[in-house]
């Protein structure tokens, strides 16, 4: 059943990329990339990542397409026809997914319970969790106590990203 | 926009629904999935969905957009100072296992929602800050 999830959701997710390469209309690709990060965070769903699941479905398949709306706002809705040949994007691409999957046979099988990341660290927190916190979530547990520091870390860069868009943006704004 | 009573009546039957549902994400994350990153997000999408459905002004009159650059930083201050407060108590900066008076499980518990509300604080703002700066932009 799950093998069988995962294949229909694949296939829709190959689907939606043809069709983003294809369809001219940039409020299509718009829509249809909202489209392809919700099939995203459902095969997170599937692999049992829930909480990067909800965060792919509210920031990649929310903000990020009504920011790219946004964009549009202010641009035309057809796409340009390309100015340079694509054959040097295409090996690009080509050669990194080659190099990608080529990297994958060195991964351990999917869900193997003895592979270095289920039996180190990872092993040593779900073990000393709950009596240490008390939060039966090891996500956040991990997140915001045993790696404090990286979550200021991060709550530090969503920050500057947000102090620098506005400073580049808020110029052209009129007043009021 | 005066033809959309469908999406008018209908968002805003929704959008305390997902603020609810933000703060359920938010307050629920010691024990299901989601915290404050994820819940700030979602509080962000229902004043954009409150922006698109009923204009800039009447979300800027609802969220000033003072209020949400001075809510900027205000959450990154929030997540700092509990770590000056585990200072306080003797621990080192960050560990919250003091800030119960030594009932480490529960100090724990206290420093990872002070530590979620800053999250929630910055994201949320962050967002909508920079959906203000985009759409404020108009087209020339």
């Amino acid at each position: 059943m799950e093998l069988l999830i995962n294949m229909v959701l694949l296939t829709l997710l190959a689907v939606i990329t043809v069709g983003i390469i294809r369809v001219r209309n940039l409020f299509g690709v718009v829509v249809l990339a909202g489209a392809y990060s919700f099939l995203m965070a459902s095969v997170m769903i599937v692999l049992d990542a829930v909480d990067v699941a909800m965060t792919e479905a509210s920031v990649g398949a929310g903000i990020s397409t009504v920011l790219a709306l946004g964009a549009l706002h202010l641009t035309k809705t057809e796409e340009a026809p390309p100015r340079y040949s694509a054959m040097i994007p295409l090996f690009v691409a080509v050669g990194t997914g080659a190099m990608l999957i080529y990297g994958t046979w060195g991964l351990p099988a999917f869900g193997l319970a003895d592979t270095p990341m289920n039996t180190g660290v990872g092993l040593d927190y779900l073990n000393r969790n709950y009596g240490e916190t008390n939060i039966p979530n090891v996500v956040t547990s991990v997140l915001a106590s045993y790696r404090g520091f990286d979550t200021l870390g991060e709550t530090t860069v969503i920050f500057t990203a947000g102090i620098g868009v506005l400073l580049l943006l808020k110029r052209f704004q009129r007043e009021g | 926009m005066r033809l959309d009573t469908i999406l008018r009546v209908i968002s805003k039957l929704f959008i305390p629904f997902i603020f609810i549902f933000a703060l359920y994400v938010q307050l629920h994350g010691d024990y299901g999935p989601g915290g404050g990153f994820q819940a700030g997000v979602i509080l962000a999408a229902g004043v954009i969905l409150y922006a698109i459905i009923y204009g800039l002004n009447a979300a800027k009159r609802a969220v000033p957009i003072r209020l949400v650059e001075f809510l900027i930083p205000l959450g990154v201050l929030i997540y700092g100072a509990v770590g000056v407060w585990g200072l306080l108590v003797g621990d080192n900066y960050l560990e919250y296992n003091n800030l119960s008076h030594g009932n480490q499980p529960h100090g724990q518990e206290r420093g990872v929602f002070w530590v979620e509300i800053g999250v929630l604080v910055t994201v949320a703002s962050t967002m909508i800050a920079i959906f203000y700066a985009f759409a404020g932009r108009g087209r020339e």
